[in-house]
């Protein structure tokens, strides 16, 4: 690596040490002051810190000159090309892509078909909870890509954020009261699942491109909002499916 | 688990999070939009970076903190320490639960909420950007900061439900009713900004700590349930997001508005 390049990663790593600093004293002070316990595995939890800290600085030095001009120049081209066909197109697959594979939410799904096995909501065949699981996923992946096509509309109309999601929330918590009530922690859980490290900074990287190279469009107003629908309208999709399934 | 075996597994799920996108951009890219990208190589080797550092960050995290922050969890709400003085005079059975014998559980889930939440890497991400966007009028530092501050209140508040049973439905129907009024009175360039800070906090570092508290509490405290009272918690920390940011707005603007009228009398 040349020196100029070892000097932007240097930034990006003392960054990174302040940004995991306030975890360290918080974990040190109530180990050693509140639980008045020594730190165990001492050397293994600095090697530990060690590679969060280095994959911090490495994770923002490649959002920097990876992940951001790839979102944004993909924008921009689809802006000029103007077909809206190939844009949602683009943005259903990118939703439904980020979160299919998903570790997390091959996880949940797993624990949800556990659930809803114990419940006698489905047989507690390995098949039954498979299925179920499966269809958990698919549901979930299909939810985000349609998040990310009304996010995406939305900022080509430049509809107004807030209806959608004050409009989403009620909806959310009129099904929460229709709902089985052993899907609605998984539906809540999903919310948070499918906005995950690598969705998100492509996913901003994409509305912002899009909202600053259409005419007439805010990159402040109109450029975020994507991910609150990515954490919005998979609540729905889940309840709805939680309701179909019984 | 050997260190090389935990290193192959996590860039192994790495990846396979990241294939899939990775195809559907090449694919777009190649396909339909057949435009080169500027410096190839050096899109390239970000993508590297991000997914090298990704896999060291979370590996990291299994090795250093998960473990230890899940211990301290179950150990912070364990009734063996919250009624340590009681076990000391030898009562060991407790028969109400009142809410200030859990004072160390709110000051931890504040701290390690707010902790957790500066150091969430997608949320880094979105003060990037929102900085850059914003021409500095919105700081990432600033926006970092009211996040990280509302988790922190919200998990605090959360655990106290947990704790005295309180209906969750309640709390959230309030905390909306909040947004509500806020998202109509706040400055409206911050709006989208706050709703996407919702579901940003909820990543890599918060849940699975978070989770731990939750549960923790859940299970030592007779009448809650795990399953319903571990979920609560993540359901507050992405609701207090949104008002802290949109409270930092408002805070900033009746600043500068207090500031411009102290300038307006100085002149007369």
């Amino acid at each position: 690596m040349s020196i100029p390049a070892a000097l932007k990663l240097f930034r990006p790593l003392l960054e990174a040490l302040r940004d995991l600093t306030p975890i360290i004293l918080v974990i040190v002070f109530f180990q050693l002051f509140v639980l008045k316990q020594p730190i165990p595995n001492l050397a293994e939890m600095l090697a530990g810190l060690l590679f969060v800290l280095f994959g911090l600085a490495l994770f923002v030095r490649g959002l920097e000159i990876g992940l951001f001009p790839m979102g944004e120049s993909m924008a921009h081209a689809f802006a000029r090309k103007g077909n809206v066909f190939w844009l949602l197109l683009f943005a259903f697959l990118l939703g439904f892509g980020t979160t299919v594979a998903e570790p997390a939410l091959i996880a949940v799904a797993g624990k949800a078909a556990e659930i809803a096995a114990l419940d006698g909501v489905i047989d507690t065949t390995e098949q039954a909870m498979d299925e179920y699981a499966f269809g958990l996923r698919m549901t979930v992946a299909f939810s985000v890509g349609t998040a990310i096509v009304l996010g995406v509309l939305r900022i080509l109309v430049g509809w107004p954020l807030h209806f959608f999601i004050i409009g989403g929330y009620l909806i959310v918590v009129m099904l929460t009261y229709f709902a089985p009530h052993e899907i609605i922690g998984i539906a809540y859980d999903s919310g948070g699942v499918t906005t995950s490290t690598i969705t998100v900074p492509l996913v901003t990287a994409l509305g912002v491109g899009l909202a600053t190279s259409i005419k007439g469009r805010n990159p402040m107003m109109d450029g975020f909002g994507l991910i609150a629908f990515a954490s919005l309208v998979p609540m729905i999709f889940v309840m709805i499916y939680g309701m179909l399934t019984v | 688990m050997s260190m090389l075996q935990l290193f192959t597994d996590t860039i192994f799920s790495t990846m396979r999070d990241v294939l899939p996108i990775a195809a559907v951009l090449l694919g777009f890219q190649l396909l339909v939009l057949r435009q080169r990208v500027a410096n190839p190589w050096r899109v390239m080797r970000g993508f590297i970076y991000v997914l090298l550092g990704l896999s060291l960050f979370l590996m990291g995290l299994q090795k250093a903190i998960f473990p230890l922050g899940e211990l301290m969890a179950s150990q912070l709400t364990n009734p063996e320490f919250v009624y340590k003085d009681l076990y000391a005079q030898g009562i060991t059975a407790v028969q109400t639960v009142r809410w200030d014998d859990y004072l160390w559980v709110y000051a931890f889930a504040f701290a390690i909420g707010l902790a957790t939440t500066l150091a969430e890497p997608s949320l880094i991400a979105v003060g990037m950007k929102a900085e850059q966007v914003s021409g500095g009028g919105v700081s990432a530092w600033g926006l970092r900061l009211a996040v990280s501050l509302g988790v922190a209140i919200g998990v605090s508040i959360g655990c106290y439900r947990i704790v005295t049973g309180t209906d969750l439905w309640l709390y959230i129907i309030v905390a909306y009713i909040i947004v509500i009024i806020q998202t109509f009175r706040a400055p409206s360039m911050i709006i989208p900004l706050a709703y996407d800070s919702g579901g940003v906090t909820t990543s890599t570092v918060t849940v699975p700590l978070l989770a731990a508290l939750g549960l923790g509490l859940a299970a030592t405290i007779p009448g809650r349930s795990p399953m319903i009272d571990g979920f609560g918690l993540i359901a507050f920390a992405s609701v207090f997001p949104i008002m802290s940011v949109m409270g930092y707005a408002q805070i900033t603007v009746w600043l500068e508005k207090r500031e411009q009228r102290r300038e307006g009398k100085d002149a007369l």
